[in-house]
Order: C-alpha cells, then structure tokens, then sequence
C-alpha cells in the first residue's frame, strides 16, 4: 500500500436517458403537433399586425388591465409583431428539444501551442525577418521613420482644427451689459419690480431688440432667476446687497457645477435646487453653496431699475457662468 | 434516399464545387457546443444587437438628425406651434405620423437597455467562472472594448432626439470635456461647433451613432465570435468533462435550431417590451433649451452609476495661477472609470501575475472555488451598485421620503465601507460553501431522518452522494502558493526580493483554500464507522 493521497475519481459521462418522444412514437408526434401550433399562432401573430396596420385608426384607445387606456394600433401592431417572432423562436426550441437528436457528443479539444519543432521555425523566421529589415543597423532609418510617422499623426489633429471656432472670450462673457433690461422668458415682456410678489420666482433673459434672434447657445449663459425676499431676509455684505433691488435678487440660472439649468426654488427655505446633481444655494446668502457637489455659488446679477422703472442689470456679470474651465481664474 | 436528403446533398455538392469548403464545413457543421443557460447571456447581446441594427436602419428613414429650428405642426396638440429642432419634430413624427414607428423606436430603446444588461450579465459570467484565463485573454478585451463602447453608443443613441432631458444629458457631457485641463474648452469648441449647445452637435453624433460605432461593433464582434469558434466554448466541470474535451451538442440540426430560435425569442420578448412598456416618452419632455429642465433627470442604467459618482462627490475645486481644476468632475466623471475600467480589462493578465499560473484553462471554475477572485468581483460590484444607487438618489429620497442629505452621506460613506466589507464576506462564504462540500462529500447527504442508536444516542442518518456529484465537487484544482526566493543567493534583499515577496503574499492570499476531500479521507472515514 503506498500513501499517497488518492483522489475521488471521475465516473465518465452519466449513461445516456432517451426522451419520450425517442421511444413513444405517441409522444413524438404529439411534440411534432406542438410544434406546429407554435408556427401556426405566430402566422397568427403576423395576421393581427397586418390587421392593425390597415384597419385600426391610431386614436383608437382601448381599455386593458394594469395598462389602463392603450392605443389600439399600437398595441396590435407591437403585440402582433410578439406573437410572430416569439412562436417561430419557441416552435424551433421545442422542435430541437423534442425530436432532434439530444446525445451528448464529445469532440476533443487540442493545446494552441504549435510543436516545438514549428514553434522554433517560426520565431527563427519572424527573428530572420527583422534582422533582415535591419532596423536595429540602421539607426537613422529607424529615428526617421519614428520622426516620419509621429509628425503624420498630426494630419488629423489638424484637419480636426475647423471643427469649431476657437473659445476665445466666448466662455467668460454673456449677453448682459450695463442697462440691458432684464425680459420674462417666456414672453419677452420688460419686468418693473411690482411685477414680482414677495416669494417670487421669474425666468428672464436680456432684451433683444425687435427681429434680433436668440440662440439657445446665448440663452445657455443668459438665462438669469429672478426671485423677491423681503430685504431684511437677505444675509449679504454691503456691495451685494446693493446689486439687489427693493428685495429683488438676480443669479446666473446656470449651474456652476455642470451648466444645468437650476430651476427648483423651495419657497420655505429658500434654497436653488440643481435637479442634476442636487447642488443646493442659499438664496439669501448670495448662492453660497449649502450641499451637493458644485464648489462655487451661482453668480449674481448686479440689478437696478430704470428711469421707465423696468429692471435692468446695472453691470455684466463680474465672473464667467456656467461650468469651471481651465482658463478660468476664479 | 429521400428526396429531401438528395436536395440537400446537391446543395452541399454544389457550394464545394465552388469554394472547395467541404473539409471545413464537414468539420464545423458538426462542431460540439456545450449546454448551459449561462452561455445563452452572450447570445442575447449578439441578437439584440442585431434587432438594433433593423429597427435603428427603420428610425433613420425619417428621422432627420439637424438642429435646425422649425415651428411643429405634427398632430400631437400640446406641443403644436412651438419651436424646436428638427431632430426632436422627425422623432415627434416617427412617433406620431408613422405607422409602427413609435413600436420600433421603443424597440430600438429595449433593444439598447437589454443589449447592455446582457453585455454586463455576460461579463460577470465570464468573470466568476474564470473563462477569460488563458487562452481567452484576447477575448476578455475585446468585451471589455465592447461594454465602454456600448456605453457611448447608448448615451449618444438617446441624446439624439434633442429632447429637454437627452439635451441636459449632452449638457453634463459637455461640463466634463470642458473640466479637461489645458484643452478642455478647445475640445469642447471644437465637438460643439461652438458654444454649447450651438447646432452641429446633433448630426455630427449622428454619424458617430449610425455609422462609426456600429462599423467598429461589427469588426469586434466578429472578432469575438470568431475566437469563441476557433478557441471551443469554455464547459463547466463534470462527469466525463476534461480540460482535453468538449461535451455538448452538434451544430447541425441542434444549435442552429435553437440558437435560431433563440433569436426569434429574444426579437419577440423585445416587441412585447415595446408594443406594451412606454419607454422615454420624449414628447412629455419637450424641446431641449439650456433654462429649463425636468425635475428627476435621469440618464439610463448603464450611465446611471457615473452620474452617482458625480452627485456624491465633495465640491473641490483648485483655483491657482489663473485656473481652475474641477476634481469635483474630474474624480468622479473621469479618473474613477478611467481606473475601473483599465483595471477590469488587465484583470486576466493581474490574475496571471499573482497565481504564476500560465496553463491554458477550458473547464471553469465554481466560484467558490476562487475565493479572492470572487471576492474581488463582489467588491466592485458593490461599489458600482451603491453609485447606481446614488445615481437615483432624488428619485429614491422622494420615494422612501428621505432627505438627499442622508441619501448622500450613505453613498459617500458606503461607497468607501461596503466594498471592502463585501470582499470579506464574500470570501468566507466561499470558504464556507467549500467546508459545505467537503463534508457533503466526507460525510455525505443530511436525510433528516433520526435514529436512535442501542445506547440512546440519536444520530442523523447521512446517504453518500452519487459519484458524480462527488466528483463535481473534488474534480477543481487547489494550487499551492507561490514561492517565489525572498533573498538572493548571498541572503541580501533586492529589488526583485522585495517584488517577489509581495508577489509570494498576494499569491498565498489568493490560494487559501479548504482542502477538497479525497478518496482517502473518505476511506478512511468508512473503516472509522
């Protein structure tokens, strides 16, 4: 007896069980006939969406359970098309189950590694080949073909080059300019303070004069909140305080996280919401980040009123809008 | 001879006349695939995205990809007179005017959300049954390749429309190409054509979504399937399987009739989804402009743990010499996935290095058989669901009435905490299930049934197990650690000593095993009883 440790030894495949349909004649054609009442619904299948397609108008709606209202040409288009496909798949699946032969069959399988003899005919012929070449000998001819191909790849980079115009000021500037006037969006109507409740909230964009066009490009650095506190609410210091008007508060709408569009205003506690990525502002606190991950506050619109009475910005705004950038310097 | 057969003989004569394939073909049309339904994951990702390809060439008949603005005049009354783009009104129309169109562009959607469950499914298959080891490395990447470049496609498929939430979608992607240092605002001019959002976005994405990534897709695909065909399907361990064999069914009739019929299933599953389950309803959106936006935003699935990671991350921002750096973006938007997924495609080749194991492999492992690789596995899973998670976090707040605060802080904390608390867990219960095996082979099957013995003990009656299952359950390997020299001849440490030792110690990590029952043991075991 020697001590080796024996291990539990494999059995061999497990004896081959036959189906019913390989020894029930019965049983076979009964799966045959299930097979074909599967191609038989789909061809069904296939009849209701033609039905559908040509005969139900598409403001039919009817009731289905849990669905509720549904329009009916697009239900029997969809559930026509179901059908079809999904009982030709399970006709062919009960059809290879059933009656097509179902022994295990064991084909062998070979290691990828080629024989040592051909394996060395080969590194000897790929090592051949590159001492052939010579570059290893030939230093100039390898530095300039590197130099050759690396300056090539820059064809593309350079025709890439007209894709767009260069950023230039583009991302630091907007539209608003001393004394522009501060318009609802939608509607384009001047907005005088009293047009403002206390707890208000408006969409506005700078006024475009008659038959101009405004980009969504220039809508996405303009769009600017407007909302009204009562001004003993604000908590800002003396030079902020004074870009407010009669408790009137202008910030950029774009977030300075990501450039979403932070449009939830929660009157109670007077916070911005961003819906992207959840960025909280304090309103009353100049746009102070309170949570989430943007790191700076919504820049502020330093507002006034007219000699008309109509709101205008009394300056642009003093920092780029939207998103960081690299160039950016604050 | 039947007729039938004399036909199809003819047939076969015929294309070898031709091409001389007989030898070939006589070969492959009885090659041998083994069964398993986990293998059936990767086919769902090939047929759907055939099912792409036909319902994304329908939406492209009327679907035109511009931002030119028109005034709508379709017969969807709420939206009627307002300005948009084109690409939003064709898709309003495919919707609305076209018979059958709002059916193919839903499934076209299911089509896209199923192609990338499968590809993830699929990932995680090969993954913890190990068949990406050698000599299916090449493979591992190329699916890889395939899942970074589904993401792509995805987002771009679903920004296409220009509704209000696919355009606030490009407008994120458009903050994080910005946040790149020093070429970030070029970059982004140039994609945009401007400034955001300006008017060349839409079509230029158009061709990338059309036709440069479906071409690339085609290409891996090919490739992929090809070396799934020349290298053999990977087979669970079992009776009568060998790393030398493949056991399984032939391709002709048997494959081809229920991979076939597989794709008509997967096709009628993915026309039920969309002839019943309304999927991005872009005409509740509304037009995209920057000022507005719906509350909820929300991108797909697969995109969905990128944008928990950036909801969860801290506000940093570095301001020095005139610039700025967005960590708050760049961390979570481009540095975190950057890792992962450069992590997940060398993880073959990590593997390699820490088990010293060259050998090729075709039967796969079981799990638990691997503790540190599944271990592993769960951990990134963990830390790709708690981002997921996150990437719901409105949503979720809303729902269980939760205030973002504590959703945040239990994201912020979960993502650093639960990873590694999964990849503990996960190992012991791997350990754990091969004790389970071990005495399930030892000491055989709990039958539940008590018998009192003469001296009034009460024993549980245990029946042995069938030899097949035994051997399923012994039949793995349990290599030994490596051990690597920790000091060179002379006994001084180097370099190298020191790259070995941390080597020898991953390694021994990575082999701790209980040891499998062996026909002695249980011979043993019977002269004891």
């Amino acid at each position: 007896m020697s001590n080796e440790i024996e291990q539990i030894k494999d059995p061999g495949l497990p004896a081959h069980v036959h189906r019913s349909t390989d020894t029930d004649p019965k049983a076979a054609a009964r799966a045959e006939r299930q097979v074909a009442i599967l191609f038989g619904l789909s061809a069904i299948g296939t009849l209701l969406l033609i039905y559908s397609y040509i005969f139900v108008k598409d403001d039919v709606f009817i009731f289905i359970p849990v669905m509720g209202e549904t329009n009916a040409h697009q239900l029997g288009l969809g559930m026509g098309m179901a059908i079809a496909l999904f009982c030709i798949g399970a006709g062919l699946i009960h059809w290879a189950k059933t009656l097509m032969p179902d022994e295990e069959v064991i084909a062998h399988r070979h290691e990828f590694r080629s024989e040592d003899e051909d394996r060395a005919e080969f590194i000897k012929t790929v090592k051949a080949g590159a001492s052939a070449a010579g570059l290893g000998r030939r230093p100039l001819i390898k530095r300039t073909l590197g130099a050759a191909l690396g300056l090539s790849a820059l064809t593309p980079l350079l025709l890439l080059r007209d894709l767009g115009p260069l950023p230039k000021d583009d991302l630091t500037k907007t539209s608003w300019k001393a004394g522009t006037r501060l318009v609802t969006d939608p509607g384009d109507r001047p907005l005088r303070p009293e047009d403002l409740e206390v707890g208000a909230v408006a969409q506005t964009l700078p006024e475009i004069a008659p038959g101009e066009h405004r980009s969504l490009a220039d809508i996405g650095k303009d769009a600017v909140l407007l909302i009204r506190l009562r001004p003993e609410e604000f908590n800002l210091d003396a030079e902020r305080l004074s870009w407010t008007h009669e408790g009137i508060i202008a910030f950029s709408k774009i977030c300075s996280h990501m450039g979403c569009a932070v449009a939830l205003y929660e009157q109670q506690t007077k916070h911005l919401l961003c819906p992207c990525h959840q960025s909280t502002f304090d309103v009353t606190r100049a746009a102070k980040v309170i949570f989430g991950p943007a790191a700076r506050p919504l820049p502020q619109l330093n507002i006034t009123v007219d000699e008309e009475g109509y709101l205008i910005a009394r300056a642009p705004f003093n920092e780029p809008v939207g998103p960081s950038f690299w160039e950016r310097s604050s | 001879m039947t007729a039938r057969e004399r036909i199809a003989g003819n047939v076969a004569g015929y294309v070898d006349d031709r091409t001389g394939a007989a030898k070939w073909m006589k070969k492959n049309l009885t090659k041998v695939f083994p069964d398993h339904w986990s293998f059936l994951l990767g086919e769902i990702c090939l047929y759907s995205f055939i099912i792409l390809l036909l319902s994304g060439t329908f939406l492209t008949f009327w679907f035109d990809p511009s931002m030119r603005e028109v005034v709508y005049d379709g017969s969807y009354e709420p939206l009627k007179g307002l300005e948009m783009s084109a690409a939003y009104a064709s898709t309003l129309d495919i919707s609305f005017e076209v018979r059958g169109g709002l059916l193919m562009r839903q499934i076209h959607h299911w089509a896209a959300l199923i192609f990338m469950v499968g590809i993830v499914v699929h990932l995680l298959r090969v993954y913890f049954t190990g068949a990406f080891r050698k000599p299916r490395e090449f493979n591992w990447i190329i699916g890889v390749g395939l899942l970074t470049l589904g993401i792509v496609e995805g987002f771009l498929g679903y920004s296409l429309p220009d509704d209000l939430l696919s355009g606030t979608g490009i407008r994120i992607a458009e903050a994080i190409i910005q946040a790149l240092p020093l070429v970030g605002s070029y970059i982004a001019f140039f994609a945009f054509g401007g400034a955001f959002p300006g008017e060349a976005f839409i079509p230029r994405i158009y061709t990338v979504h059309v036709l440069l990534l479906p071409g690339i897709f085609l290409a891996l695909i090919t490739v992929h399937l090809m070396l799934v065909w020349y290298q053999k399907h990977t087979q669970f361990p079992g009776p009568g399987r060998t790393e030398k064999n493949v056991v399984g069914y032939p391709l002709m009739p048997v494959y081809m009739a229920k991979a076939g019929g597989f794709f008509f299933i997967v096709f009628g599953v993915t026309a039920f989804l969309g002839a019943v389950a309304s999927i991005n309803p872009i005409w509740l959106y509304g037009p995209y402009t920057p000022g507005q936006i719906s509350a909820g935003s929300q991108p797909d699935w697969y995109m969905g743990w990128l944008d928990g990671l950036v909801r969860m991350a801290p506000p940093l921002e570095t301001h020095a010499f005139g610039h700025t750096i967005s960590w708050n973006i760049l961390i979570p938007g481009l540095i975190l996935p950057g890792i992962m997924f450069t992590g997940l495609a060398l993880y073959p080749f990590i593997e390699q290095w820490a088990t010293g194991d060259k050998r090729e492999h075709h039967l796969l492992d079981r799990p638990r058989n691997t503790p540190n690789r599944t271990a592993i596995g769960a951990m990134a899973l963990t830390f790709t669901l708690v981002s997921l998670i996150n990437g719901g976090n409105d949503i979720i707040a809303t729902t269980f009435h939760l205030t973002i605060n504590q959703m945040m802080w239990f994201a912020r904390i979960s993502v650093i905490v639960l990873p590694p608390l999964a990849f503990i867990i996960t190992k012991r219960l791997c350990l754990s299930l091969q004790r389970a095996d071990r005495d399930l082979v030892l000491h055989g099957r709990e039958t539940g049934r008590l018998v009192r013995m003469p001296n009034g003990e009460f024993v549980e009656v245990h029946e042995p197990i069938s030899a097949e299952k035994a051997w399923l359950l012994t039949s793995h390997e349990q290599i030994a650690p490596l051990e690597l020299p920790e000091h060179d001849a002379a006994g001084v440490r180097r370099p190298a000593a020191l790259k070995n030792k941390l080597r020898n110690r991953i390694s021994r990590a990575t082999a701790v095993a209980v040891p499998k029952a062996t026909e002695t043991e249980r011979r043993e075991l019977e002269g004891h009883h």
